[in-house]
């Protein structure tokens, strides 16, 4: 590719990135009434995307081959497990990656 | 900078912690990763400031080395990022009325910034629109000055850094769970989970968001009558 043809390209990304992010809010604009459906959705979504994000993040978790999801599943226990105890997002982050990556560094 | 940006600043810093972990890590990686297809510095830290969209910025540094296909490049990047429109939808209300800060709020939605927007509890006192423009702005110095290093410096990080990016994984799997515990019934929950995890099973890991994304919207069109109350969105 010439110079040219990559700013074009790079530019294309930009555009469709900023499409997919713009669109909901320049169709559904604050000087008219949102439609009740589109109201519900955005109120009953964040839950969903949360999850969608979750799976998102796994998805290239084999359940067969390799270490078979198992430091994935014990970090995300620890996570849980200390999320539920302490209730303190950044100790549960922390040291779920830290186990994490203790389980591929040294274990698996 | 005000007291109201000041206190702003304060409130949003502590939340965008594990995203100044995961995108200095996350951008070193893409900056080194440009630079080993060829790039210059220039590339990595251009990309970052201007699509900001990490999956995709990875993405465009394969489609530059490949042939020159405009139309390709536009519908690879609305189908990878697809999953934005969601994040739009949930916060047309929290992003309603914040004036001049709005564009840029809407520019920088990433996935990390919306959850962190979309789930925080700002408290009491705190300027809302500057709490999302500070949040949004901190990622994105992050992932900017990660993949500024990565590109300029990668080559030289001397620690065991395998296994880090899975705190971008922690903090989502943190933030399904705070809201888990908080919420009255949990239908909106699994059916996010269950539904991508059927959709990852059937299409794979290359194809499943667009498919989860149609099932999730199927799903709570067809529920509506039973999750649509009248009170007030949050």
């Amino acid at each position: 590719m010439t110079l040219t043809q990559q700013v074009i390209t790079i530019a294309l990304v930009v555009l469709g990135t900023m499409l997919t992010r713009f669109l909901p809010f320049l169709i559904f604009t604050p000087g008219r009434p949102t439609p009740r459906y589109i109201q519900y959705i955005g109120k009953v979504l964040p839950p969903a995307v949360f999850g969608l994000l979750v799976v998102y993040c796994l998805k290239n978790v084999s359940l067969l081959a390799g270490s078979h999801g198992l430091p994935e599943a014990i970090a995300i226990a620890v996570v849980a497990a200390l999320h539920l105890w302490k209730r303190q997002m950044l100790l549960s982050i922390a040291g779920g990656t830290v186990v994490y990556m203790l389980l591929v560094q040294l274990v698996f | 900078m005000n007291d109201t940006k000041k206190a702003a600043l304060r409130a949003a810093f502590p939340y965008t912690i594990p995203i100044l972990t995961g995108f200095l890590f996350l951008g070193v990686t893409y900056g080194v990763y440009m630079r080993s297809l060829g790039f210059s510095a220039l590339y990595p830290i251009a990309m970052s400031l201007t699509v900001f969209a990490g999956s995709m910025e990875f993405v465009a540094g394969n489609l530059l080395l490949g042939a020159f296909d405009p139309l390709q490049a536009l519908v690879l990047t609305l189908t990878i990022n697809a999953r934005h429109l969601f994040y739009g939808l949930s916060m047309l209300e929290r992003y309603k009325g914040l004036g001049k800060i709005k564009p840029y709020l809407i520019f920088g939605l990433c996935d990390e910034t919306f959850s962190v927007n979309c789930s925080a509890q700002i408290p009491q006192g705190v300027d809302r629109g500057w709490f999302y423009f500070f949040v949004t702005a901190l990622d994105q110095i992050y992932w900017v000055t990660g993949a500024s290093l990565g590109g300029l410096f990668g080559a030289l990080l001397p620690i065991n850094t395998q296994g880090l990016d899975f705190v971008m994984t922690a903090m989502f799997v943190v933030i399904f769970l705070e809201n888990w515990l908080k919420e009255d019934d949990h239908i909106s929950s699994l059916l996010g989970l269950g539904l991508s995890l059927l959709c990852l099973a059937v299409f794979g890991a290359e194809a499943f968001i667009i498919p989860s994304m149609a099932a999730i919207l199927a799903a709570f069109t067809l529920l509506r009558g039973r999750l649509d109350r009248e009170e007030a969105p949050a």
